[in-house]
């Protein structure tokens, strides 16, 4: 059964917080072996006029990814089954990047769903800001459900 | 303007640790018992370790780690990532498309392995130094 087109437009209650820890960039950055200081070095990230460490540009995949499937691909109403899930678009639009101590809470939309050739297309949408309401970073994901067999 | 294209590795060790830093732990990217299963060729990388390979590409070409102001791609073909200490390689090559309103400049993006392109749409726009 198609995805129920109702859903676009609808907005889920903010998250809890999630802490950006330095340790937890640090290990993302040696993860995917970016060696620049700046996500290391809290003094390099100073020099270039950061509070502490800064994260590389897809560290906030760890946060939306997590949250927008709690609150949206698990939301039994719309009945996703994520066995048939794959990934197909991914896009990030940064205020700034992300610094160690941010305590960041998203929104996520759901902004459109689509269905072709059987297939089933859903792009959410996570406004990633600051618990003081500062813009972080606005992330997009679209999903792909494969059509059953 | 094109840039130096850029090389990077990929083992089934990095593919385990991105897991445990990205909180990612589908089994299609560490299991080929799981992979094969559900009709991949073998155990594939994360597109979001691609995509971060790539934005490595794009923060060193840009010069800086807070350059990149957007940054979009589309996952087109899986990486497979065989049990080899070799692993494969994903080569990123950019272009400069030309500048936003604001100035800034827009790159044009390109992800293959074995040849093949793996990424579509792969856009960054940074900001000029």
């Amino acid at each position: 059964m198609p995805l129920d087109q109702s859903f676009v437009g609808r907005t889920y209650p903010p998250t809890e917080p999630y802490l950006v820890g330095r340790e937890k960039i640090r290990e993302f950055a040696r993860a995917i072996g970016a060696t620049d200081r700046e996500y290391v070095d809290p003094e390099a990230a100073r020099a270039i006029g950061y509070q502490d460490v800064v994260a590389p540009p897809t560290f906030p995949i760890i946060i939306t990814m997590a949250s927008s499937h709690a609150q949206i691909v698990e939301d039994p109403e719309l009945g996703i089954d994520y066995s048939r899930v794959v990934h197909g678009d991914q896009k990030f639009a940064y205020a700034r990047p992300i610094v160690a101590g941010d305590a960041l809470v998203c929104v996520n939309t759901v902004e459109e769903i689509t269905t072709r050739g059987g297939h089933d297309f859903m792009t959410t949408r996570s406004d990633v800001t600051t618990e003081a309401g500062e813009p972080v970073v606005t992330v997009w994901a679209k999903l792909v459900q494969r059509g059953e067999e | 303007m094109s840039f130096e294209s850029q090389t990077f590795r990929v083992t089934r060790a990095d593919l385990v640790r991105y897991a445990g830093a990205s909180g990612d732990f589908n089994p299609i990217h560490w299991s080929e018992r799981f992979a094969t299963g559900v009709g991949l060729p073998g155990v594939i990388a994360h597109g979001m370790f691609t995509m971060a390979l790539v934005g490595r590409a794009v923060t060193a070409w840009a010069g800086a780690p807070d350059a990149v102001v957007e940054f979009g791609v589309r996952f087109a073909r899986p990486v497979p990532v065989p049990d080899t200490d070799e692993g494969t390689e994903v080569v990123v090559t950019a272009t400069v498309k030309g500048e936003t309103e604001d100035g800034n400049t827009k790159l044009a993006l390109t992800a293959t392995c074995q040849g093949e392109k793996v990424l579509s749409l792969a856009q960054a726009v940074v900001r000029k130094r």
